[in-house]
C-alpha cells in the first residue's frame, strides 16, 4: 500500500502529531489525503464559532419586531438602523449596527427542538439524533480535515475552545478523544491568561528543564520495550507538550503585547447602576468574552483552523431583560471589534465567523410566575449570523413571521449552515469520516439519511 | 473417556438447572487448572515458532493484578506485604482476595456500565434516577456474582418502571428503540456481533423478537414503563433464531423471553463464546476473536482450542464469570512479562507477552488521588440545579457517564454512546493530555498541596528511605540502584527534602511505567 511520503515530516513538529499519525495510518483518511487534500482550496482558511450557549433571544438581537409591542419586546421596543440600508437590528447592538456590511443574518433558522442537548447536537453536527452513530461537531470535522490532514503544521492544536468545552455530549463524537477540542481553561481577562497545562504559575523555565531531565532519566519502561508503538506515541506526545510549555506556543495566549486601546475596544463590563454602593474608581474590568475574541484572532493569525468561543449565560428563563441589558453590550463590543479587527488585518476574507446558539427564545414574554418576564426555549425559528471567509455581508437570509414565532420563508436547517461553512473552507461534503463501526459516513448527510434541508446558503456565497 | 464426557455433561446440565436460581457461592472452588490455558497457548506459540516472554516479577505482578482486577493501584503497604510474603502460592492468594474486594464490583460495574451505556443525558437520556438505579442493580449483580446467563436473561426480559425495575433500562439505553435497533444492541451486547454485517433477512428475523416491546410514560416525572405490548401482536406468528432454527410465537408469549431462553442455552454458539472471549480480552488486552464485539465467520478465533476450553469452563461452572477470571489470572500466560522475548516483538496476537496498555481515565485519576490524598469534583449538569458528588467519590465508582470532570473527558473516558468495546479504549496519548499531567494547575496542585507527600517526606529518616517509599507508593516496587543514583544526583538541585519529594513524585507520575499497565 502506498504511503504518504511526507507524513513524518509533516507531523514531526506538529503539536497534534499523535492524532495526525493515527489519521495517516487510517486507510480511509489516507485515501482522502491523496491525491488531493480534502481541506485544500476554498476561500476560508479558518472558522471562529461564537457559541451563545443556552440559546440567545432572536427577537432581542438580530430579528427585532418592534411592531409587536411590549408583550413580545418587553422594554426593548426599538429596532435600530444599520450601515446597510433596509437592515435593522435590536437596539442593544449599536456597534454591530455599524458593521452590518460585514455579516449576514439568517432569520429563518429552524430545527424544532426545545431541549438544550438535542438542539445543541443538531446545531453543532447538522445531524438529527438517533441512529447508530454520535456525530462529531462541525469543529471536530473542520479540525480533522483542515488540521494536519489538511496541511496545518502549527505547534498549537488545530481545534481550540475558549475557555471551557461545550459539554452536553462528546464533541468529537465517533472520531474519538483525540479530536476533542483543546480547552484552554483560565480567563483571558485576567492579568495573566493561565492556559491549563501551557502556562503554569510559579515554575521557571529552568525548573521545568530540570524536572524534564529527571523524568527522562527515570522513565525506564520505554527502554525495556524498544519499538512499542504505544510507548513511542507516549514519548512523542510528551515532547510535543514540552514544545508548548517551553517553546513558542504559549506566546499566542499572551495578550500583554496587544495595544491597550484595542484590548479595551473588545469590551469592558457594563457597570450596573446600584444605588447605595459607591461607583468603583477604576474603569470596569475587561470582559472574558471580549478578550476571548481577541485571543481567537491571535490564534487564527497563527493558522489555527478552528476556534470555538463558548459564551455561556443565554439561557434566560428569568430576569431576561436585566440579563440582556448586561450581556448584550459586552456581546456587541466583542463581536463588533472582532469583525473590525479581522477586517483591518485582512483576515476576515479567510476567516468565517459563525455566531449563534442552539435555539432562540420564546418571542412572547412570559410575564407570569415563576418566570416574571422571562423567555423559554424556542427551536421553531431563531437567528444565526455568518461573516467572513467568502460569505457576503449585508444580507438577510429568510424571514420569521410577524411575531418571530415561525419560519415565514426560506427555512434554513443546521446542516445548511454547516454545509455552507464546509464549502467555503473547501471541505468536500462527500469526505468520508473514520468511525469505529467502519460505516460509510460522509462529512455532510446524504439524501438517504433524510436530514431536513433548505439548501446551501447560496444567497450569500 | 466416556465416563469423563458423561460427567462433564452431567455437570453442564446441573449448572444449567442451577443457574437462574441462586447466586454462585463466593467460596473459592478447587481451581480448574490454569495449566490447560498455558498448554493451549504455548502449543500454539511453539507451532508458530514464537518464544514466549519470561514470567513477570512479583513487583510487576502485584501492580498489574490490582489494576486489572479492581482498577485500583496497590498502596505502598499492600505492595510491601505482597513482595515480602514468602508463600509460594501468594499470587493465587492475592487473586482470590482481589476478586472479593468491593472495588471489584465498582470497577466491573464501570466496565459493564460502558457496554450497557449507563448515562443520564444525551444521546442515551436515561435520566439521573434511572441511571442510578440501573447502576446499583448492575453493581449488585457483580458483587453477588450473579451467573451471567441470569444477568442477561433479566436484562432481556424485564418489564416495568425505569426507576423501580432497574434492568428495564436496558431497553431504554439505546439510541434506536425500534425492533431493528434493539436487535442490533442485543446482538452487540450478548452475542459480540454486529448485525449490520449479517444478511438483511437474518437481521429482520432477529428483529421479530423485539417487535413487541412497548414504552409508555406515567404521571410521574420522567418515569417510563417498558412492557410486553399485546397491542403489537399483529406481527408474524413465527420467527427464526440467528442460527436459523424456526420457532412458533404464541400471541400471549413475550418473544423476548423466547429469545433469551435460546440465547443463554449452553448449546448456543454465541452467548458463551462472546462472554468467554470478552473475559480474555478484558484481562489480556486482545480477544481470541478480535475485535471482541465483532464475532463473525470470517473473523475466526486466533486460537480456537483455547476459546473452546474457556467456553466449556464457563458453562461447566454455571456461568460463573468470576471463575473464568480466576482461571485466566492464575495462568502463566496472564503472568508473562510485557517485555517480548521475540526481538521482532511478534506474538502479540498469540499472547506471547502481556500487552502494554494505558490506564483508563478513571483508574488514572483515582491512582493520582490515592497517591496524593487529593479529592476530585464530579458534577452532573442535569437536572438543574447541578448535582455535585461528595469529593471522596472515586471515578471507577461513578454511576452515570453524565457525572463527569474535565480530567475524565480529556483522558477519554467512555462516552457510553454505542456500547462498542473500542469506545472505551484510548490508545493514542495526546499532547493535550500530557500538558495536563506535566504542567496543569489541577495536577500540580494535587502534588504541591498533598499532606500525604509532605508527611512522607517528614517521616522519612533518610533520602533513601523517602525514595523507597515514593517508589512503592507510585510504582509498587523499590527503586533500582541506578534510579537511586539518578535521584541522588538530582538532589543537589532540589532545595530540600520536601522539594525533592515533589520532584520525584511528579516525575514518577509522568512516567510511562505509571501511566501504562505492563
Amino acid at each position: 500500500m502506498k504511503k504518504l511520503i511526507t507524513r513524518r515530516e509533516m507531523l514531526k513538529h506538529s503539536f497534534w502529531g499523535a492524532a495526525g499519525l493515527y489519521l495517516a495510518g487510517n486507510a480511509t483518511i489516507r485515501a482522502l489525503a491523496e491525491p488531493q487534500l480534502p481541506g485544500a482550496g476554498g476561500k476560508a482558511k479558518a472558522m471562529i464559532q461564537i457559541w451563545m450557549d443556552g440559546g440567545p433571544s432572536h427577537i432581542d438581537t438580530f430579528d427585532p419586531k418592534p411592531e409587536c409591542g411590549a408583550d413580545f419586546c418587553g422594554p426593548l421596543r426599538k429596532a435600530i438602523e444599520t450601515n446597510v440600508s433596509g437592515i435593522r437590528i435590536g437596539e442593544m447592538l449599536p456597534l454591530l449596527a455599524k458593521q452590518a456590511d460585514k455579516y449576514s443574518i439568517i432569520r429563518s433558522m429552524t430545527h424544532g427542538s426545545d431541549a438544550h442537548e438535542t438542539a445543541t447536537y443538531m446545531t453543532q453536527t447538522g445531524r438529527t439524533p438517533g441512529g447508530q452513530l454520535v456525530y462529531p461537531c462541525a469543529g471536530a470535522v473542520v479540525s480533522l480535515l483542515k488540521g494536519y490532514a489538511g496541511g496545518y503544521q502549527g505547534q498549537l492544536p488545530p481545534y481550540i475552545t475558549l475557555t471551557e468545552p461545550l459539554g452536553r455530549f462528546d464533541e468529537a463524537g465517533f472520531l474519538g478523544t483525540r479530536h476533542r477540542p483543546f480547552a484552554t481553561g483560565g480567563d483571558p481577562a485576567q492579568e495573566r491568561f493561565i492556559v491549563e497545562g501551557i502556562v503554569a504559575e510559579g515554575l521557571t523555565d529552568e525548573q521545568q528543564r530540570k524536572r524534564r531531565e529527571l523524568l527522562h532519566k527515570l522513565d525506564a519502561l520505554n527502554g525495556a520495550h524498544p519499538g512499542n508503538p504505544g510507548l513511542e506515541a507516549f514519548a512523542r506526545s510528551q515532547d510535543q507538550a514540552y514544545d508548548m510549555i517551553i517553546g513558542d506556543g504559549a506566546k499566542a495566549f499572551d495578550l500583554s503585547g496587544e495595544n491597550d486601546a484595542l484590548r479595551d475596544r473588545y469590551g469592558r463590563a457594563t457597570v450596573v447602576q446600584s444605588s447605595g454602593s459607591a461607583a468603583p474608581a477604576s474603569a470596569p474590568r475587561r470582559t472574558t468574552f471580549g478578550q476571548s475574541c481577541l485571543v481567537a484572532r491571535r490564534l487564527v493569525e497563527r493558522g489555527v483552523p478552528c476556534v470555538i468561543i463558548k459564551y455561556p449565560g443565554w439561557d434566560t428563563h428569568k430576569d431576561h431583560f436585566p440579563e440582556m441589558k448586561r450581556m448584550l453590550p459586552e456581546f456587541d463590543q466583542g463581536v463588533a471589534t472582532l469583525l473590525q479587527d479581522l477586517s483591518e488585518r485582512g483576515l476576515l476574507e479567510s476567516t468565517i465567523v459563525w455566531i449563534g446558539g442552539e435555539f432562540g427564545r420564546t418571542p412572547r414574554v412570559m410575564w407570569e410566575a415563576p418566570w416574571n418576564g422571562g423567555r423559554g426555549h424556542w427551536g421553531r425559528v431563531f437567528s444565526t449570523v455568518i461573516a467572513g471567509g467568502g460569505f457576503k455581508g449585508g444580507q438577510i437570509v429568510g424571514a420569521s413571521d410577524a411575531k418571530a414565532e415561525d419560519v415565514k420563508e426560506r427555512p434554513v436547517y443546521p446542516c445548511d449552515v454547516i454545509g455552507s461553512v464546509y464549502h467555503q473552507l473547501g471541505i468536500d461534503p462527500a469526505a468520508r469520516l473514520p468511525n469505529p463501526q467502519g460505516l460509510d459516513v460522509r462529512a455532510m448527510p446524504t439524501p438517504a439519511e433524510g436530514v431536513p434541508t433548505g439548501g446551501l446558503l447560496k444567497e450569500i456565497m | 473417556m466416556n465416563t469423563h464426557n458423561s460427567l462433564l455433561l452431567a455437570a453442564t446440565l446441573l449448572a444449567a438447572v442451577m443457574s437462574g436460581a441462586d447466586a454462585i457461592s463466593n467460596e473459592t472452588p478447587v481451581p480448574s487448572s490454569p495449566d490447560k490455558i498455558d498448554a493451549l497457548v504455548f502449543e500454539n506459540l511453539k507451532a508458530r515458532e514464537i518464544q514466549p516472554a519470561e514470567l513477570c516479577s512479583d513487583e510487576v505482578f502485584v501492580r498489574r493484578v490490582f489494576l486489572d482486577v479492581i482498577g485500583t493501584l496497590p498502596s505502598a503497604a499492600e505492595a510491601r506485604q505482597f513482595l515480602s510474603d514468602k508463600n509460594p502460592d501468594k499470587r493465587g492468594i492475592l487473586i482470590d482476595r482481589l476478586l472479593q474486594r468491593d472495588e471489584f464490583a465498582d470497577y466491573w460495574a464501570m466496565k459493564w456500565g460502558n457496554l450497557l451505556r449507563v448515562k443520564s443525558e444525551f444521546p442515551i437520556n436515561l435520566w439521573p434516577n434511572a441511571a442510578q438505579s440501573y447502576h446499583r442493580w448492575i453493581r449488585a449483580s457483580i458483587r453477588d456474582n450473579v451467573p451471567c446467563d441470569r444477568f442477561a436473561r433479566e436484562l432481556l426480559t424485564a418489564s416495568g418502571s425505569n426507576m423501580r425495575k432497574p434492568p428495564v433500562n436496558f431497553y431504554r439505553a439505546m439510541r434506536e428503540r425500534t425492533p431493528d435497533g434493539i436487535a442490533r444492541t442485543v446482538a452487540l451486547t450478548f452475542m459480540g456481533a454486529r448485525i449490520e454485517s449479517w444478511p438483511a433477512e437474518k437481521q429482520a428475523d432477529m428483529a421479530v423478537f423485539f417487535s413487541r416491546v412497548g414504552y409508555k410514560a406515567t404521571a410521574e416525572w420522567k418515569e417510563e414503563i417498558v412492557f410486553f405490548d399485546f397491542a403489537k401482536a399483529t406481527g408474524p406468528a413465527s420467527a427464526r433464531f440467528p442460527d436459523g432454527t424456526p420457532v412458533t410465537l404464541s400471541p400471549m408469549q413475550d418473544p423476548r423471553a423466547v429469545f433469551a431462553a435460546w440465547l443463554v442455552d449452553p448449546k448456543n454458539p454465541w452467548f458463551v463464546r462472546s462472554l468467554a472471549n470478552r473475559a480474555w480480552y478484558w484481562l489480556l488486552g486482545r480477544g481470541i476473536v478480535h475485535e471482541p464485539d465483532d464475532i463473525r465467520d470470517d473473523n475466526p478465533p486466533r486460537n480456537p482450542e483455547l476459546l473452546d476450553y474457556l467456553e466449556r469452563e464457563l458453562v461447566a461452572r454455571g456461568y460463573d464469570l468470576k471463575h473464568l477470571f480466576r482461571l485466566i489470572l492464575n495462568s502463566r500466560t496472564y503472568q508473562l512479562s510485557s517485555k517480548p522475548a521475540d526481538e521482532n516483538a511478534r506474538g502479540e496476537t498469540d499472547f506471547a507477552s502481556y500487552p502494554v496498555r494505558r490506564l483508563e481515565a478513571e483508574v488514572l485519576i483515582d491512582a493520582i488521588n490515592q497517591i496524593t490524598g487529593a479529592r476530585e469534583k464530579y458534577i452532573s449538569h442535569i437536572p438543574e440545579p447541578f448535582t455535585y458528588m461528595p469529593e471522596e467519590q472515586r471515578a471507577i465508582a461513578l454511576a452515570d457517564a453524565s457525572i463527569s470532570s474535565p480530567f475524565l473527558e480529556l483522558f477519554g473516558r467512555s462516552p457510553r454512546d454505542t456500547g462498542l468495546e473500542s469506545e472505551q479504549r484510548n490508545p493514542t496519548p495526546t499532547a493535550a493530555q500530557q500538558l495536563h499531567l506535566l504542567n496543569s494547575n489541577h495536577i500540580r496542585g494535587k502534588l504541591e498541596q498533598s499532606a500525604a507527600l509532605r508527611t512522607m517526606a517528614n517521616r522519612a529518616k533518610t533520602t533513601a528511605a523517602l525514595v523507597d517509599e515514593l517508589y512503592l507508593t507510585i510504582l509498587s516496587r523499590p527503586p533500582t540502584d541506578a534510579e537511586r543514583a539518578i535521584i541522588k544526583a538530582h538532589q543537589q538541585t532540589a532545595a530540600d527534602k520536601q522539594a525533592l519529594c515533589l520532584d520525584v513524585a511528579w516525575a514518577l507520575i509522568n512516567s510511562a511505567e505509571f501511566q501504562f499497565r505492563h
